[in-house]
C-alpha cells in the first residue's frame, strides 16, 4: 500500500507529477528525505506538509495508507 | 422598504433575517487588490449589502486584464481600476459606500488603513502585500481572507481568526517570505480567467459568514482547488508553536517590498547585464554562443534556438550543467533571467546577460520584421 504522495502548485514543477507512491517511511521526516534524494530542487522550496489533510509542524509517524500532501504557497491574483 | 426589496432574496434564507443583514450594512470591509480576485470579491460583498468598502489599487486598467476582470470593459483602459470600480459599483448599489485608496499598501500606511476596518480581503497579487498584511491584521488582532492563485490552481484560507483564541496565520504555514523571484507571477505563467473568478467568489463567500456568523466560522482550513482536476483539497491547520512571535519590532525589522533573505541582498550587489532582442539577433549569428531558458518544463512555446532549458526551480542544483563560458539568459518576460543572471553570475563566475522582455519581446520583434 505504502504511502501516498501529492504535490501542488509550483512544487510540480519540480516533480513534474501530481502525486506519487512511495514505500512506507518510519516517520514524515524520513519521508523528506526519500523526496529530497529524488528531487534535490524541493531543498530550496517552501511549503508546508500535511498527513491525512492535517496540517504537520514536527515529525509524525507513518503508517501503511497515509497521504502526505505538499503545499507551496501561491501569490497570483 | 427598497432595501428589504434588494435583499429579500438573501432575507427569506433559513437563519439569515433583517438582523442578518443589518449586520452586513453595518460592516466595513477592506479589499486589497482590484484584479481578477479583487473584482468578484468586490461585485459579491456590494450586491450583498456590506454597507462599508474599501478598495486599494494603484494600476490602471489595462487590455490583459479584461479576460478575467470583468468589471471593467475596453473604455476602462487607462484609468485607474479602484475609480473604474467605484464608479460601477455605485451603479450596482447606491445604498452602500466605497471608499478609493489608489496607491499600493505599504508598511508606512497599513497600520492607519487597516485599522479602520472590521475584516479584510487579500486579493494582492505579491509575497510581499501578503505577508503586511499577515502582520499587521496579527498586530491590530483583525481576520483576514487570504486567496491566491497558480497556473490552474487556487487556494483560499481564512487566517488569524480572531474569534479563534491562538489563531493559526500565514507565517504558522509560511514563516519566511520567498524570494521575489522564486515563485513566478500570474503575469509570467499565466491565467485563465475564471480561476481567479472562483478563488474571489470563495473569499466573498467566507467574507458573509465571517461578517454575520452564518455557517461554519471557527474552522481554520486552507482550501485547495485544481481548476483541471476539477477537485478541492481541504487541510486542516493548527498554529505552528515555533513560529517566532510577530511584535512591532519585528514588523519593523522586516522588509516586506523585496525579499528578506540574505541571498537577496547578496545578489543586489551583482550587475545585471542587460541586452535587447537585437542585440541577441546580432549573437545569434556568431558561433559559439550559449543561450540558456530558464522558464518551467511546462512553459509554452517551446524554442529552438535555445541550447539548455534550466527551469528556475531547480537552476541552484544544476549550475554544473552550465558551460564556463558567457551565457545569454532568457525566459518569458525577462524577470526571472535577471535573478538567474546575477545567480549564475555570483555562483559560477561566468559573464551572464538577460534578455530584455524575454520571449514575449522576442517574438514581437521577429514577427514584425
Amino acid at each position: 500500500m505504502g504511502i501516498k504522495v501529492l504535490f501542488f502548485g509550483s512544487v510540480t514543477d519540480i516533480t513534474l507529477v501530481t502525486e506519487m507512491s512511495l514505500e512506507l517511511c518510519a516517520d514524515t521526516d524520513a519521508l523528506v528525505k526519500e523526496l529530497l534524494s529524488r528531487f534535490p530542487a524541493l531543498g530550496n522550496k517552501k511549503y508546508f506538509l500535511a498527513l491525512n489533510q492535517q496540517v504537520v509542524h514536527e515529525n509524525c509517524p507513518l503508517k501503511q495508507g497515509d497521504t502526505i500532501a505538499l503545499m507551496p504557497p501561491y501569490s497570483g491574483g | 422598504m427598497t432595501d428589504y426589496n434588494r435583499y429579500i432574496r438573501q432575507m427569506i434564507l433559513p437563519g439569515f433575517g433583517a438582523d442578518t443583514q443589518q449586520k452586513l450594512a453595518e460592516a466595513k470591509v477592506l479589499i486589497v487588490g482590484m484584479g481578477g480576485l479583487g473584482c468578484p470579491v468586490l461585485q459579491y460583498l456590494a450586491g450583498a449589502g456590506v454597507g462599508t468598502i474599501g478598495i486599494m489599487d494603484a494600476d490602471q486598467v489595462s487590455l490583459s486584464n479584461l479576460h478575467r476582470q470583468l468589471l471593467y470593459d475596453e473604455s476602462d483602459i487607462g484609468q485607474l481600476k479602484v475609480t473604474v470600480a467605484a464608479q460601477k459599483i455605485k451603479k450596482l448599489n447606491a445604498g452602500i459606500q466605497i471608499v478609493e485608496y489608489s496607491y499600493r499598501l505599504t508598511k508606512e500606511n497599513a497600520f492607519s488603513i487597516i485599522d479602520l476596518y472590521d475584516w479584510v480581503v487579500d486579493a494582492t497579487d505579491n509575497f510581499g502585500a501578503k505577508y503586511l498584511i499577515n502582520d499587521v491584521c496579527v498586530l491590530l488582532n483583525k481576520t483576514w481572507i487570504y486567496g491566491a492563485v497558480n497556473g490552474y490552481e487556487g487556494q483560499v484560507a481564512v487566517l488569524n481568526n480572531r474569534r479563534i483564541p491562538g489563531p493559526v496565520h500565514y507565517r504558522h504555514l509560511f514563516p519566511v517570505q520567498p524570494l521575489h523571484n522564486e515563485f513566478a507571477s500570474c503575469e509570467e505563467t499565466g491565467v485563465i480567467g475564471v480561476l481567479p473568478g472562483i478563488i474571489g467568489t470563495m473569499q466573498a463567500a467566507e467574507a458573509i459568514k465571517l461578517i454575520t456568523g452564518l455557517g461554519d466560522t471557527i474552522k481554520q482550513s486552507l482550501h485547495n482547488y485544481h481548476y483541471l482536476s476539477g477537485r478541492w483539497y481541504e487541510i486542516a491547520l493548527t498554529a505552528n508553536p515555533k513560529t517566532p512571535i510577530i511584535d512591532e519590532s519585528f514588523f519593523y525589522k522586516t522588509n516586506y517590498e523585496t525579499a528578506c533573505m540574505n541571498e537577496a541582498d547578496e545578489l543586489e550587489d551583482i550587475d545585471i547585464n542587460e541586452i535587447d532582442v537585437r542585440q541577441l539577433l546580432d549573437i545569434q549569428k556568431r558561433p559559439g554562443h550559449f543561450i540558456l531558458d530558464v522558464r518551467e518544463l511546462h512553459e509554452y512555446p517551446r524554442v529552438d534556438f535555445v541550447h539548455a532549458q534550466i527551469p528556475m526551480s531547480v537552476l541552484k542544483e544544476s549550475l554544473d550543467q552550465l558551460p564556463q563560458q558567457p551565457i545569454y539568459i532568457i525566459c518569458h518576460q525577462g524577470i526571472r533571467s535577471v535573478y538567474a543572471a546575477q545567480y549564475i553570475k555570483l555562483h559560477k563566475g561566468v559573464e551572464t546577460y538577460s534578455i530584455k522582455g524575454g520571449l514575449t519581446a522576442y517574438f514581437n520583434t521577429v514577427n514584425n520584421e
